[in-house]
């Protein structure tokens, strides 16, 4: 369903700060996977997720989903078919309108917005149930506007708000990095939840192995902007923090000790 | 008491003014507070806006219409504006800076439309001669010229605009307007486009300093091709007081009427300060200083809220080292 041909993308090219941060990257995902990300401090993860959702034209190579060709399509089209959750809190929400706004607003995505009013009386009652799903009480507050929200919140309203309008494809940043240990926790759930409900095809980047590795059907590792390891079926059932390491360091051999600090394992 | 008697008098025209510079204000208020950009295209709209009405009036236009047209006339400025930050990547506040200075030589052109010269700086309306929505003439007159008293005409169009205003921030496009202001890349990754939702905003923004300038020139009862000079100074200042008097925490009603209080403040405190002494040409450094004022005050309440908790902190520590 998400095809990743051949993508390239170098940041400052022609001056000292050139950065490569993808490298000939070919990804392909199946409907319905539910893949984890992991590799070191600028292997690319944030880099190729942020590519699919068009936050930058890539320099070389392809983007498809279903088969439709969408790299030269600007980042809100794309948002039709693609949910997204960020690392930073702030990111995924807009602080002075109301939480019910927010939802509406996420309702819409990939529809024209008219002038028609901008919350629906019948749309209230849905949101009820949908926030109450989160078990965080946030039912009860539509009308409290997002930028009160803890960080932990905010993730599960932006979860949420990603998931409204089913995506073809979730992207999840290291959206729980920024999180308190429970708080983390909790959105993972939730995520996991959402993942489930939906059937959603979805990539989620993680900076810690194990997440990655309880989480999903299927892992990817990167590393200098190209995946050096993919796991899937019952390999990935039985994969260990310290398999996964060894598995690694026969990839992509050098790096590894940097990268197991990096990582955190 | 001759000087409380003499602000007294000056009452009417404070609020004729400061209805005026309202719609003005609001201009200000959507580019500044909802959209989250500074537009300098103002100070040019507000004359192009004036240059507009007083020219179609002149020449026989009806001068509903004209004023009207004097709107779209703003619309069209903030259309440019937008154009030239969405598609031509230039910063929004030279973008607006560029819009200006030409709308300077298109004012020239347009007051002086007809002449030999072809250029004028300004072009008067008597309101003898022309049938005008409103006048300062009128300002004090409860009778024989009621509805042409600048403050009767202004609170029905005050109420109109911002109704209408705050129907469309209500609306699917007007949220998508207000997202991009509040977070622009969450609005993308909601399929909101940024870029027409900031033209809009501007469109709409230009289209109130437009109108304002319109109804502005019929007021004083003549347009000219600096009477929008430092106009953004004065729409911030409302903006700001109306926000210190009403605190309605981002609620766009409430940021709309601000306004209007803000800017009739702003004149109060205008009348007070000229007969205190303070020459009118020294009115626009006042102004600038105000304004600078409000602007710095936050920021300063921030780093002393910083302060006081650096210093506690470090005193806790202190504490649990001792203990």
């Amino acid at each position: 369903m998400l095809e990743l041909k051949n993508v390239s993308k170098t940041f400052n090219p022609g001056t000292i700060n050139a950065k490569t941060a993808l490298k000939g990257l070919n990804l392909c995902l199946n409907d319905g996977d539910f893949v984890t990300v992991i590799g070191g401090n600028g292997a690319g993860k944030s880099t190729m997720l942020n590519a699919i959702a068009g936050v930058f034209d890539i320099d070389g190579g392809s983007i498809s989903i279903d088969g439709n060709e969408i790299s030269r399509k600007s980042e809100h089209k794309r948002a039709s078919m693609i949910g997204r959750v960020f690392q930073d809190p702030m990111m995924g929400t807009a602080p002075t309108m109301t939480i019910e706004e927010n939802l509406a607003l996420a309702a819409r995505r990939g529809r024209r917005r008219t002038l028609a009013w901008g919350i629906k009386k019948s749309e209230r009652e849905h949101y009820r149930d949908q926030l109450s799903r989160l078990g965080l009480g946030l039912e009860n507050r539509l009308t409290t506007r997002a930028g009160l929200l803890s960080g932990g919140q905010r993730q599960a309203l932006t979860l949420l708000m990603a998931s409204l309008v089913r995506p073809k494809l979730l992207l999840l940043d290291e959206h729980t990095a920024a999180l308190d240990p429970a708080t983390a926790e909790r959105v993972l759930e939730l995520s996991d939840q959402i993942v489930e409900e939906g059937r959603l095809t979805t990539l989620m980047v993680t900076h810690n192995m194990r997440d990655a590795i309880e989480h999903g059907n299927r892992l990817i590792m990167m590393s200098e902007g190209r995946i050096v390891l993919d796991i899937s079926g019952e390999e990935k059932r039985r994969l260990t923090v310290d398999s996964l390491l060894a598995k690694f360091s026969r990839a992509a051999g050098e790096d590894l000790l940097t990268d197991r600090v990096l990582i955190g394992a | 008491m001759e000087f409380l008697q003499s602000l007294v008098n000056s009452l009417p025209g404070v609020l004729g003014q400061g209805l005026i510079w309202g719609l003005m204000a609001m201009g200000v208020y959507i580019t500044y507070r909802v959209l989250d950009i500074a537009d300098l295209t103002v100070d040019g709209t507000l004359g192009f806006g004036g240059a507009v009405c007083v020219l179609l009036t002149v020449n026989g236009v009806n001068v509903w219409l004209a004023t009207l047209i004097a709107m779209l006339a703003g619309m069209l400025a903030g259309l440019v504006t937008g154009l030239f930050h969405t598609k031509c990547g230039i910063p929004a506040i030279l973008a607006g800076i560029l819009t200006q200075l030409a709308l300077y030589s298109v004012n020239l052109r347009v007051m002086g439309w007809g002449t030999s010269a072809g250029t004028q700086a300004t072009l008067a309306v008597s309101v003898d001669k022309y049938d005008l929505i409103l006048s300062s003439r009128y300002v004090r007159d409860w009778s024989e010229n009621l509805i042409n008293n600048p403050i009767v005409v202004m609170i029905p169009v005050t109420a109109v605009v911002v109704a209408i205003l705050w129907w469309y921030f209500k609306t699917e496009s007007g949220s998508a307007l207000r997202a991009t202001g509040a977070n622009r890349q969450m609005a993308r990754a909601q399929g909101i486009n940024t870029s027409t939702a900031t033209v809009i905003g501007l469109m709409i923004s230009n289209g109130l300093v437009g109108l304002a300038g319109g109804l502005l020139a019929q007021y004083q009862g003549s347009s000219s091709v600096d009477m929008g000079r430092g106009a953004i100074v004065i729409g911030l200042a409302a903006v700001i007081i109306g926000e210190v008097l009403l605190r309605g925490h981002g609620k766009v009603l409430v940021g709309l009427l601000g306004c209007t209080l803000g800017s009739i403040v702003y004149y109060f405190v205008i009348q007070i300060v000229l007969r205190l002494g303070l020459g009118t040409n020294d009115l626009k450094l006042f102004t600038a200083l105000i304004v600078a004022l409000f602007l710095a005050v936050p920021y300063w309440k921030g780093k002393a809220a910083t302060a006081r908790k650096r210093s506690v902190n470090s005193k806790e520590e202190k504490n649990n080292a001792r203990a």
